[in-house]
């Protein structure tokens, strides 16, 4: 059958190969899952059952059940001070993996520029070429994986339409604080860009708290901010994202997500709803174990001499690689000692000479992973 | 601060290494040995137990949940009472408790003819009891936090974006 051109431009993800390399081996420790080693807090989950016990499995409004939305608008008001209207101004979404999708479609025409940070997330390339728009890259990797205004300016995103972006980041782990943003925030308005902005680890934050860039001023108009379930909840397979942003840009959004989605799933709304009510304790637990977690591992790396930066944000670190080759050593790694990493170029270029070392794992599979890791290099 | 930390690190897993603790938190391992120390010298940290799953060895354990009421006079505080009870080796847990009954009280033995016996020879005749209900536990399902049945399996893909 023929395929479409859009898709054929695309090559498949990196992250497969490595996936099946994986799977192949028994007793892997897995340093390379991208989504959190907990199960959804029991409250979300029992809410999630309670809800199909009684019956609650039709579609909801296109745009999600206003209840949640309200949820949402209030949770985010008093997390980050973002004010949106539950009414017009946020989407729920099938993830945020839809959400980014949708708004890409709906914002950015044939023909455009989306700035993208290198390393970044699997999915924004694609989801920017399936736009029909193209993917310019912004390296990161001489800033702490930040994005910077001088290599905005270097890879010529001041003629950019959009950019888009995730911080607390992965596969970096990087986070952008205020005055950080600051200057980026003057760079999309002076450029007039608009602002696509994946908050979906804005919960998962050590030391410091997030800080969106739609609070900045004169941002709000330009930007739309994603956040989800999937991450600070543990929700990753129910499915859950939503989408904050001005009117028409929702409108916008509501009229492909209505026709390609209908709606996201009910039961997963239901769970979400119970998650914002009565389920930050549970965040705060799995944050302080992420916590814990990111210091030893970080500890292992400075003990072993492996240079990595202290990434703030997110369940990932970003250690160099001994050697400069990430691919080979992720491979040796796998062959050698059965631990499994995501080597740094699958995320983009300025990726490469790094691993992602994903810290959602329990202590003793990251002991030993560590311990491993230092017999592969020693 | 570090004491809190530590405390709550230790309730997780009392046998972390203290090389493992200094990794985890911000401090160096001598403070993380110092602080402990303090800890038990304060009598913060009373002890160190394992949470252990009778089911799985083979010896019989028993375990009853016994009720309390006592009688106080003016010579006898609830105290004083449990100075007499929490000497015997029996007795494994022993608290003052609001409700129906004053203490709420857990024995071990190896039988429950032991059980038994310890409560009606040495627990029942205490002058100020006036009454005891024994509840001998069938089966336990979590035990200070920790679950006697573990159904996580991680079925997550090994790698994903």
């Amino acid at each position: 059958m023929k395929i479409s051109e859009r898709v054929r431009k695309v090559p498949p993800s990196g992250i497969r190969r490595f996936f099946e390399l994986a799977e192949e081996m028994d007793d892997v420790i897995s340093l390379g899952v991208g989504e959190p080693d907990f199960s959804a807090p029991w409250g979300a989950r029992e809410a999630a059952i309670a809800s199909l016990e009684r019956g609650k499995t039709s579609y909801t409004a296109n745009r999600g059940k206003r209840e949640l939305r309200e949820g949402i608008a209030k949770h985010v008001d008093e997390r980050y001070g973002l004010t949106y209207d539950p009414d017009d101004e946020i989407i729920v979404t099938t993830g945020v993996s839809e959400g980014v999708d949708v708004a890409l479609r709906a914002l950015v025409d044939p023909g455009d520029t989306v700035a993208v940070p290198d390393p970044s997330y699997v999915s924004y390339g694609p989801g920017i070429t399936f736009a029909g728009a193209d993917p310019l890259p912004v390296k990161t990797s001489d800033h702490g994986f930040k994005l910077t205004v001088e290599e905005l300016q270097r890879a010529g995103a001041q003629h950019a339409d959009a950019m888009l972006f995730c911080y607390p980041n992965n596969p970096t782990g990087a986070i952008m604080t205020e005055a950080e943003l600051e200057p980026i925030a003057e760079f999309a308005r002076e450029n007039d860009l608009t602002v696509l902005s994946d908050e979906i680890y804005a919960d998962l934050t050590y030391g410091r708290e997030h800080t969106s860039i739609a609070t900045l001023p004169g941002m709000r108009e330009r930007t739309i901010v994603f956040n989800g379930f999937s991450k600070a909840y543990a929700m990753t397979g129910l499915r859950l994202g939503y989408a904050m942003g001005p009117p028409e840009a929702i409108e916008a959004m509501n009229r492909i997500h209505q026709y390609a989605m209908l709606s996201a799933p009910t039961t997963a709304q239901n769970a979400a709803l119970e998650a914002l009510e009565s389920c930050d304790d549970d965040v705060q637990r799995m944050v302080t174990q992420y916590n814990r977690r990111r210091n030893f591992v970080l500890s292992r790396f400075e003990e072993m001499g492996i240079d990595c930066f202290e990434a703030e944000g997110a369940f990932y670190v970003f250690p160099e690689v001994p050697g400069g080759d990430a691919e080979a050593f992720a491979e040796g790694l796998l062959e050698e000692q059965q631990v499994a990493a995501v080597p740094g170029d699958v995320f983009g270029e300025d990726g490469e000479g790094h691993l992602r070392v994903s810290y959602a794992t329990g202590l003793d599979d990251l002991k030993e992973a560590m311990r491993r890791i230092e017999s592969y290099i020693g | 601060m570090s004491k809190r930390e530590l405390l709550e690190l230790l309730l997780e897993n009392a046998r972390y290494s203290t090389e493992d603790l200094a990794r985890m938190t911000d401090l160096d391992e001598t403070e993380v040995v110092s602080t402990i120390e303090s800890l038990e010298d304060e009598g913060i940290i009373r002890g160190y137990q394992a949470v252990v799953d009778w089911n799985e060895v083979d010896e019989e354990r028993v375990r009853a949940s016994v009720e309390l009421n006592v009688k106080l006079d003016r010579e006898t505080s609830y105290n004083d009472i449990s100075e007499r009870l929490a000497r015997f080796p029996e007795v494994k847990t022993l608290r003052l408790v609001s409700g129906d009954y004053d203490f709420e009280m857990v024995v071990e033995g190896e039988s429950m003819q032991e059980v038994s016996k310890f409560i009606s020879d040495k627990v029942a005749p205490v002058p100020e009891i006036t009454q005891t209900v024994t509840h001998y536990v069938m089966d336990t399902y979590k035990d200070r936090g920790i679950r006697m049945s573990e159904d996580d399996d991680d079925d997550r893909l090994s790698i994903s974006p």
